[in-house]
């Protein structure tokens, strides 16, 4: 394939999928574009679904713009079954075949459902992905509905909250100690904890549910760990997410929880040989990581996406030039009304500085370590300092990025 | 070039003062504050800023 011309396909149609298309075109991409998602719907924004399209009074519209000039052919309302990386060609759930030069994966990732899905009432117990699954837990939140949260993350954090916001009774169910503990740390998930208890959010940590109960295949309620009972009405499974890439099986790809790529988000295989003409983004991505010493990672964040989406079409359209992806990841979640801003990987911490903890102020900054190295940072009302963190962790990956490409780097000549 | 930021959509996340700090900052109280006039020599930094914003609260307008 020429740089400019052929045929690529981009399987996923959201943020990582829509900004890679949208970075084709502006890299000089001239040839055909088609990109494929299995929802009906053009990309649109997750991050409002546990947050305003829960609480507005009026769902609100969570289109991503389209870029002008994106000339792509939509397959949409049907998903890629099957990958072919010999002969290069996608396969559509309806048996179409869409030949490649190029093919970015973006399928994003899945809501991790109950360990035993057979013991789950019919109706009652819903988890949280897409707009629809958005629009049908808004309908079962009328004040006075009894809520049950299971997983204190900051999905199941933001449902919650959001909950409460409508006037919906609460209970959040986490199994460690303080929610966000393995995140975040527990000085910073203690800080949340009363967030959330002065909101009136009844939070139930160091306990688990154990089963549910059903009338007539509707949840009734659920049983803890510390057999205590639960009325409840609806319950939300917020207990993380997986990549979703089941429709890869039988492809030469290393899909070992989530598409295992290099530096350049080329897709490697199990032996970690690249496959040519195949590239990821976004969450179904791991990839290694400076700051998690070259393993690689996934990042389930929409910054990440935003950045992989442009920096795997780069690499499809120039595979000799290709970049090193060493973005420093940014995250957000917003609780009550704390706008938890974080830079970095927190959760990579062995030591957990506390700068500031004002809970009446609202405002927080905390600072994390490994092995003495700043490995992220996590602030409520303070974002103004995040931004010094930020240069120090960029400075970091401008120094392995340098060490991985010793030709590019100024100050160096090249050894090989 | 011309920039504003609509601060009623804007929700301090930061990625414009990441991106182009040249243009936008932060005061005590986390209120963004920036250049609305920047030198065009800044064109991609903003342009950055404006892809980054998560709520899209930056636009650039024509002269
Ligand atoms: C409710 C919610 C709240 C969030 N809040 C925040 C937040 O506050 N801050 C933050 O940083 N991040 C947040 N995120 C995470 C952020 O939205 C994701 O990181 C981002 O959406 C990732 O984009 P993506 O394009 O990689 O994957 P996705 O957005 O998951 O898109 C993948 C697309 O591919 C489709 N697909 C899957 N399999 C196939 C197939 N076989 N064929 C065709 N199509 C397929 C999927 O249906 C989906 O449309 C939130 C996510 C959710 C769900
Ligand atoms: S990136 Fe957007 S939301 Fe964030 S501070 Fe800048 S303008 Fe505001």
């Amino acid at each position: 394939m020429s740089a400019t011309t052929g045929r690529l396909v981009i399987v996923g149609a959201s943020l990582a999928g829509l900004r890679a298309a949208q970075a084709l075109r502006a890299d000089g991409f001239t040839g055909s574009l088609t990109i494929v998602g299995d929802e009906p719907h053009f990309p649109y924004d997750r991050p409002p679904l546990s947050k305003r399209t829960l609480t507005a009074d009026l769902v609100p519209d969570n289109a991503l713009p389209m870029p002008d000039g994106l000339d792509a052919r939509w397959e949409l309302g049907q998903p890629a079954v099957h990958l072919d990386t010999q002969r290069g060609a996608v396969t559509l759930g309806d048996g179409t075949r869409l030949a490649y030069d190029g093919v970015l994966v973006a399928t994003g990732s899945t809501a991790r459902g109950w360990h035993d899905p057979r013991s789950l009432p019919e109706r009652g117990v819903l988890t949280l992905r897409t707009r629809d699954d958005a629009l049908r837990l808004r309908a079962e939140l009328p004040p006075g509905h009894k809520l049950v949260v299971v997983g204190a993350g900051f999905l199941g954090g933001e449902i919650a909250a959001a909950a409460r916001a409508r006037g919906v009774d609460v209970t959040l169910v986490e199994a460690a100690s303080q929610p966000l503990e393995r995140a975040i740390g527990a000085g910073p998930g203690a800080y949340m904890a009363e967030l959330h208890r002065e909101a009136g959010i009844d939070l139930r940590t160091g306990t688990t549910v154990a089963d549910f109960r059903a009338t007539g295949g509707r949840l009734t309620g659920v049983r803890l760990s510390d057999d205590s009972e639960l009325p409840a009405d609806v319950a939300v499974l917020a207990l993380g997410a997986a990549p979703a890439t089941a429709w890869l099986a039988g492809s030469s790809l290393d899909i070992g929880n989530g598409v295992r790529c290099d530096i350049h988000l080329r897709a490697l295989t199990a032996d970690g040989a690249v496959v040519p003409g195949v590239v990821a983004a976004g969450d179904v991505a791991r990839v290694p990581h400076h700051l998690a010493g070259g393993a690689p990672i996934v990042l389930g964040h929409w910054s990440n996406a935003v950045e992989q989406g442009t920096a795997a079409a780069h690499t499809l359209l120039k595979p000799d030039d290709p970049r090193p992806f060493t973005g420093v990841p940014t995250f957000w979640s917003d609780l009550h009304d704390a706008r938890i801003r974080s830079v970095g990987l927190p959760a990579l911490a062995d030591e957990v500085r506390v700068h500031e903890h004002d809970l009446a102020g609202r405002h927080l900054e905390v600072g994390y370590h490994r092995a003495g190295k700043l490995v992220g940072a996590l602030t409520v009302g303070r974002t103004g300092r995040l931004t010094a963190y930020r240069h120090q962790l960029e400075r970091d990956a401008w120094r392995a990025r340098a060490a991985t490409e010793p030709h590019r780097s100024p100050c160096r000549s090249s050894r090989s | 070039m011309q920039i504003t930021v609509d601060m009623n959509v804007c929700e301090s996340h930061g990625q414009c003062v990441f991106a182009a700090p040249e243009v936008f900052s932060f005061d005590d109280e986390d209120y963004l504050v920036y250049d609305a006039a920047p030198p065009d020599a800044l064109r991609d930094k903003v342009e950055k800023a404006v892809a980054s914003c998560p709520v899209r609260a930056i636009t650039i307008s024509a002269r």
